[in-house]
């Protein structure tokens, strides 16, 4: 025979354990979160988050409510003798709720097509800055087109200005995402996709591949960095015309050495070192990490990279040089170098 | 109902017997192998379920190493791959077998021996891509497999071999499923038993197999483009030699979007099998709830865009989609308010199998919101490969289909096994699964919201992503904790004696009409149905017998046989045969197995004759 406990039992203690995972799941406002937009994309992109909760809040508290009242009203009792009136169903229920249902539908379909013509991009005019993304497995490539300036895994942008994203693969389908800028795009090989984003105030926002892209798909990060207009473009005249100065013995032995080792991969601007297959390595200090957002970019996390690529980050392309503590310790002080 | 003696007669010389282990291998009775469906799919639920506990395991806290990041793409792969092809369509298929020609008044369905070959081809599948776990590694680009990801270039081990493989070779079972049943349920239905008099998980059979028969063929080409890509040298998408990567995300999406409504249809005719039961009322609705099934099918396949959303198709395009997203809840709430109306005014009998039945609804709600959510195109684009995908589609597929199976099994036990399992455990597998199913899933849509992207094998600290992600992990071990009560309670009551009731939860439709569990030939003369729940209707206004269409008399069967298993065996090695490039014996085994399907075209089955023998003063005329 089955008991019947209270009813109200068997909804409160699990309400109130969702509740609590909901709640000790943090509603903080991390780093790379949707929920703290510092752009104009992603900002519209919330707006639409919560007019869509606030509408379905309503619905599932009127289901919910619903629900639980029958259960605890009707449930069946001992002093039961006949059977509950045999009702097969009501047209007048059945239209009312076919309207409501698609009336919301509209409701949310007004913003939703609204935003999806708002959010495409922008023609391209003057105050537009374009900004080309290469994906790669797994490390971004940033090209500014008509500039000549080259880098990866971090994207400097002007603050207050519309930044086009172009948006090709090199390999595999990547996904370009910065949430506190905006929604993602698929890098697809065999076409190019755009994006436009704006950040609204100057700092360091993270931004990750979203895009099951192989063994490194959770170490291809990157950073953008949004800056005053006159900082952005002092950052890309730096770009055009940084120089390499190797000037301590350390130094001088880790140039020999990546013309050795690295040229055929790695290009740093205004050098002869032209490779075009691993990261643009041009003013490698001003980046925070390095290996997409493996490593910090410090001594040790260069040296730890150097030592072995793949120990530290799945899928790495880059190939264990078997170089010595010494080789290490003079490419270090040279990428050092390279401000 | 009293016992019902009978009499094998063995009429034919070809009708053989089999026993033990040969019996199951041989047999076509649907409702043997509706069991075996059920076996194998709860046993590959177990290893699916492994592969989520690992992933839960590594996702405890930041640049975790309890598994490389290769191993980790496998196992996620794996779970999905499991958890939909061989778990979630096995175990409704197998309520369908067992279930639905009873519901329907039937001695079987209309193929069966083409029945056990979808049976096997399914379960010999399902071992043979398990076994690229031991042959250089699982697949481990995605349940989706997306390319030029999975193309032999970037994937050049065995694993999306065994996935291309694998998946042809059960896809073909299940359109036969979808053939054999879409035959059953048109032509083999019991005199009287109208379309609008079967029961909704007959309905819901019905439409599944009809999406199932359209949705079916695009992955089958998708499957067979890429395996004469990495077997063969094709490029369908070898993007520098000219091919398309959205082609294959089209096809599979095609075929992916109606899947899902075929995973979670049949549990929406459980649902409306167990509310009405157990509120001693009749389904709220019934026309409307057929209704809904069909619009939903149809609507099915015109959202499949609304997973490329990211992939710059245009606002054209993702507002078409969006919207047609968005019109399919409609069909889908009109389903949850019936049956809300069925429970008001009832009489409420809480059951194991009606707690999972209830808790379907409101956890089937939250699926849906965090779906509408979804099918705004401009927002998708933030939640989109997220963790908030994540936990959507955990709702519909586990609250939904899961919560449904298990409803089903509690239900439907007593009739295809004789006996009931324990309410007690039953209570505590429930709350723990239910408990256990939020803690895990419910985290991950903040996880989604704050910018966790989906499989990842690792993430970094400082993101406020640890702590819901290792609450997370403490619900996956809350669920298997619940989960093995079920396996407890199954076993235990397979060791105690059969109850053998008939009706023990005095339902509705056809089925529990029929002792439990069900002679070889279902009906000892086919009912003549004059009403929608007709059982229902015989119980309240006589004794509970259904009149009778025919006169008592022999019942013609079909002959058990070992050619399904066989034919089902010779594919496979054609397809180790294919994997391992070795093109002779694949072309040698593809030969032998159209000879065995020709065999079975020209071979006519005698079958042979039972005679139940009907006891004194029972016999209908």
């Amino acid at each position: 025979m089955t008991r019947h406990r209270r009813p109200g039992f068997k909804v409160s203690l699990p309400l109130v354990v969702t509740l609590a995972a909901l709640l000790l799941g943090g509603c903080g406002l991390g780093k790379q979160s949707t929920l703290s937009p510092a752009g104009p994309v992603a900002q519209a992109q919330l707006s639409m988050l919560y007019e869509s909760l606030a509408i379905m809040a309503v619905i599932f508290i009127v289901v919910a409510a619903v629900f639980v009242y029958s259960l605890i009203r009707f449930r069946a009792r001992k002093t039961d003798t006949e059977l509950p009136k045999q009702v097969h169903g009501s047209t007048a229920l059945e239209i009312a709720w076919t309207i409501i249902p698609i009336i919301i539908i509209v409701v949310l379909s007004i913003s939703t097509v609204h935003y999806a013509f708002a959010l495409e991009s922008p023609p391209q005019g003057p105050g537009t800055v374009q900004v080309q993304v290469i994906g790669h497995q797994f490390w971004w490539e940033f090209r500014y087109p008509g500039t000549g300036v080259v880098t990866a895994n971090q994207v400097h942008i002007p603050v207050g200005k519309k930044v086009n994203f172009s948006l090709q693969s090199a390999d595999v389908v990547h996904s370009f995402w910065v949430p506190r800028l905006g929604g993602k795009t698929d890098l697809i090989p065999g076409r190019t996709n755009t994006l436009w984003l704006e950040a609204s105030k100057p700092g360091v926002y993270y931004g990750q591949c979203a895009q099951l892209c192989g063994a490194g798909h959770a170490y291809m990060k990157f950073t953008v960095l949004a800056e005053s207009p006159a900082a952005y473009r002092q950052w890309l005249r730096h770009m055009q015309h940084d120089t390499v100065s190797a000037t301590t013995p350390a130094q001088q032995a880790g140039l020999a050495l990546f013309k050795q080792d690295c040229a055929t991969c790695h290009t740093i601007q205004g050098t002869p070192f032209q490779g075009k297959v691993g990261p643009n390595l041009t003013a490698l200090m001003g980046r925070p990490t390095i290996g997409a957002g493996t490593l910090p970019n410090t001594a040790a996390g260069l040296a730890q990279w150097l030592h072995d690529p793949s120990a530290v980050k799945p899928g790495a392309k880059m190939p264990d040089l078997g170089l010595s503590e010494s080789q290490i310790h003079s490419l270090v002080a040279f990428l050092e170098t390279l401000k | 109902m009293a016992a019902i003696t009978e009499r094998m007669a063995l009429t034919h010389p070809q009708a053989r017997s089999y026993h033990g282990v040969w019996a199951w291998l041989a047999s076509v009775d649907h409702k043997k192998i509706g069991i075996m469906y059920i076996y194998a799919a709860l046993f590959f639920m177990a290893f699916g379920g492994a592969e989520a506990l690992l992933v839960r395991i590594q996702l405890w806290q930041p640049d975790n190493h309890f598994v490389s990041a290769e191993t980790f793409n496998q196992l996620f792969t794996m779970h999905g791959v499991t958890m939909i092809f061989l778990v979630a369509m096995p175990i409704l298929i197998g309520y369908i077998n067992a279930i639905v020609p009873l519901q329907i008044g039937a001695r079987d369905v209309a193929f069966p021996r083409m029945n056990a070959l979808s049976l096997w081809l399914f379960v010999l599948g399902g071992l043979f891509m398990y076994t690229s776990w031991f042959m250089g590694g699982a697949p481990d680009a995605g349940w989706f497999n997306y390319v030029p990801l999975s193309g032999a270039h970037y994937s050049p081990g065995a694993g999306v071999d065994f996935y291309d493989i694998g998946l042809q070779i059960t896809g073909i079972g299940t359109l036969m499923t979808a053939i054999n049943f879409l035959v059953t349920i048109l032509n083999m239905r019991a005199p009287g038993m109208r379309l609008l008099r079967m029961p909704m998980f007959t309905w819901s059979a019905l439409i599944t197999m009809l999406l199932i028969l359209f949705a079916f063929p695009p992955i089958t080409v998708n499957l067979i483009l890429q395996m004469m890509d990495r077997l063969f040298h094709a490029t369908f998408f070898n993007i520098p030699l000219g091919g398309n990567a959205l082609l294959w995300q089209n096809l599979f999406w095609i075929f992916g979007h109606p899947e899902v409504y075929i995973v979670i249809l049949p549990a929406f005719g459980i649902i409306s099998e167990i509310i009405p039961t157990f509120s001693r009322k009749p389904l709220f609705g019934y026309e409307s709830m057929a209704l809904a099934l069909s619009v939903i099918a149809f609507l099915s396949f015109m959202v499949w865009t609304h997973h490329m959303f990211a992939d710059g198709l245009g606002p054209i395009v993702n507002s078409i989609f969006a919207i047609t997203s968005m019109l399919i809840a409609v069909p889908t709430g009109i389903k949850i308010f019936n049956w809300l109306a069925t429970l008001w005014g009832g009489q409420i009998r809480f059951t194991t199998a009606n707690l999972y039945a209830l808790a379907f609804i409101p956890l089937f709600v939250i699926g849906g919101i965090s779906g509408v959510m979804l099918a705004m195109a401009p927002a998708d684009l933030q939640y989109n490969d997220s963790y908030f995908v994540v936990a959507h589609f955990h709702y519909v597929l586990f609250g939904g289909t899961l919560m449904g199976a298990l409803a089903g099994l509690y239900y439907w036990f007593p009739k295809i096994w004789g006996r009931l399992l324990d309410e007690t455990l039953g209570r505590w597998n429930f709350w723990l699964v239910f408990i256990g199913f939020n803690v895990t899933f419910f985290p991950m849509h903040i996880l989604g919201l704050e910018g966790m992207p989906r499989r990842i094998s690792t993430y970094a600290p400082g993101y406020g992503w640890t702590t819901p992600n290792q609450i997370a992990t403490v619900g996956a071990f809350i669920l298997l904790i619940g989960m093995l009560i079920l396996l407890y309670n199954l076993i235990r009551t397979f060791a105690r004696r059969p109850d053998l009731v008939a009706d023990p939860w005095d339902a509705r439709s056809l089925e529990w009409s029929i002792p439990s569990p069900t002679p070889e030939y279902n009906f000892a003369q086919l009912p003549l149905i004059e009403h929608r729940d007709a059982f229902w209707v015989a119980k309240r206004e006589g004794t509970g017998e259904l009149p009778k269409a025919e006169p008592p008399g022999p019942i013609h069967m079909p002959s058990p046989s070992l050619s399904p298993f066989f034919l089902a065996l010779t594919i496979i090695i054609a397809g180790y045969a294919a994997l391992l490039h070795a093109d002779w014996l694949a072309l040698l085994a593809m030969l032998a197995v159209f000879w065995q399907i020709g065999l079975q075209l020209v071979h006519e089955d005698p079958g042979y004759h039972v005679h139940p023998e009907i006891p004194a003063g029972g016999a209908a005329e």
